[in-house]
């Protein structure tokens, strides 16, 4: 049984015909190409699924297809706007990733942090972050960038 | 991983999606999400249709009236959490939903689905008991409202039938003198409660204690209330000493172990963190 769904992804309306099982990772990745986002544990613990859901961060991984029906979604693909957003040229400058592999789910999630906190303590950071695992920088990197970023994005 | 297949519905009344869960009964409320679709994932879970709960407004509302909260069963843990109302007329909710899992899964699990599927290491039934809160449930034969200390019954059981909804959550506002506090042990990989701890007390104008309730998760197949210890701290001084050999006594009597922590250990955990959650609660009365 199909579903029709509509969404804007990355600013552009999307309408699909979805099975019922469909994961929104795997809207994103399989029929809409957009591999940034990763499937990491598909168990919903590490993050790397991370995307904004009419602006807040959640794993894709756990959430069904038909659930984002009507949605606003932004990928990793979707935030630079001609330039890189602050948050992905503060991750460049403070060497916030080694492998990458975490690193879009990382980056949609500290996106996500700074807007609602815009000036986050380095503890708030750290528990900010409590859903997204990175098995190389030992997060004192990412950190750092997403401080570089809340100076840099508040002026 | 994916599901197996099922069939997908999404009614905008509570009535629309009872009466689909009558007809299906081997249906699902899929409401966060946050834990049924992973044991789908694993396929633990086959139900053959979801009915999607998360677009009903009426689920959906934070409202004080006549001295009682109301939350709707699909109202998030992000939600509660920021929520002024929430923070006002039951601090410990906001700070027990506050606690649970990542920023990510806050944005998605709801009080409902948290109390509906009653893990022994949620974190919402010791507050929702140590409130005193009143579950309100709508089935095909309307409405009935269920107390928390009746609601859980065993292990991810509760007195829900197949074919009923949890709807709302009611909770008496806070009143003057009230104070609470929920203390969270985790377990560090998961970030799951080994042993979470609710207290409320309430501290009488000569400043001993009128009332007091500490519940824990964690420690046994249900949230548990520590009526003992309530009762016997009743009438104290609520002082650092009366806090302690009220907790000395603890003994809960169902506690389980399991891979991660022995039902001993639970034990001391939960007088350490009880002790814990009674003086910040006093501190705050
Ligand atoms: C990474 C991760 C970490 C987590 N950490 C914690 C934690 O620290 N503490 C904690 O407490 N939880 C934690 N959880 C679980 C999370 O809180 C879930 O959101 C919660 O257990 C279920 O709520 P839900 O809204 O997601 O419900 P769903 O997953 O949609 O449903 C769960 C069950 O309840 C039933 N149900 C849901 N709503 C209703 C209703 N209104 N009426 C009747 N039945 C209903 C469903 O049919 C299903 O059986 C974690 C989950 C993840 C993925
Ligand atoms: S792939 Fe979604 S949380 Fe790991
Ligand atoms: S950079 Fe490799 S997992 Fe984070």
């Amino acid at each position: 049984m199909g579903i029709s769904i509509e969404l804007e992804v990355n600013g552009a309306s999307v309408s699909e015909e979805v099975e019922p099982r469909l994961l929104l990772a795997h809207l994103l990745r399989e029929e809409l190409g957009l591999t940034g986002t990763k499937i990491g544990c598909d168990t919903s613990q590490c993050g790397s699924c991370t995307i904004l859901l009419d602006g807040q961060a959640v794993k894709s991984c756990t959430v069904l297809a038909v659930q984002a029906d009507g949605s606003e979604i932004t990928t990793i693909e979707g935030l630079a706007n001609g330039e890189y957003h602050p948050m992905q040229q503060a991750f460049w400058d403070n060497h916030g990733l080694q492998c990458g592999f975490c690193t879009p789910g990382m980056i949609i999630s500290c996106v996500d942090l700074l807007s609602t906190n815009p000036q986050p303590s380095e503890d708030e950071i750290r528990h900010g972050l409590e859903g997204n695992l990175c098995r190389c920088t030992g997060y004192h990197n990412i950190v750092r960038a997403v401080q570089t970023a809340a100076e840099t994005m508040n002026g | 991983m994916f599901p197996s297949k099922f069939d997908y519905h999404r009614p905008s009344s509570v009535q629309e999606a009872v009466q689909i869960l009558s007809d299906n009964p081997d249906a699902k409320v899929l409401a966060g999400g946050h834990s049924l679709i992973p044991v789908m994932k694993l396929r633990l879970a086959t139900p053959s249709a979801l009915i999607d709960i998360g677009r009903i407004d009426a689920l959906k509302g934070i409202s004080r009236a006549n001295g009682s909260l109301r939350i709707g069963a699909c109202v998030t843990y992000n939600e509660i959490a920021n929520s002024g109302v929430v923070q006002d007329a039951a601090p410990l909710l906001a700070e027990a939903a506050g606690q649970i899992g990542d920023r990510q899964v806050r944005y998605r699990g709801t009080i409902g689905g948290n109390l509906s599927h009653a893990d022994p290491a949620s974190d919402l039934p010791a507050a929702a008991l140590a409130l005193g809160a009143t579950l309100h449930v709508s089935g095909p034969n309307g409405s009935r409202s269920v107390s928390a200390s009746e609601f859980f019954v065993d292990l991810m059981m509760t007195s829900l039938q197949a074919d009923e909804i949890l709807t709302e959550v009611e909770i008496s506002a806070a009143s003057a003198g009230t104070g609470s506090a929920y203390v969270k042990f985790e377990h560090p990989a998961s970030g799951y409660a080994l042993c979470g701890a609710a207290a409320v007390v309430t501290r009488g104008a000569g400043g001993s204690c009128t009332g007091a309730s500490l519940c824990f998760n964690g420690v046994s197949a249900t949230a548990v209330s520590a009526n003992g210890v309530a009762a016997s701290l009743v009438g104290s001084d609520l002082s650092d000493g009366a806090i302690e050999s009220a907790v000395s006594n603890l003994s809960i009597p169902d506690a389980a172990g399991d891979m991660f922590a022995s039902a001993g250990y639970r034990q001391e955990l939960a007088k350490a963190i009880g002790a814990q959650a009674l003086r910040t609660a006093r501190d705050r009365a």
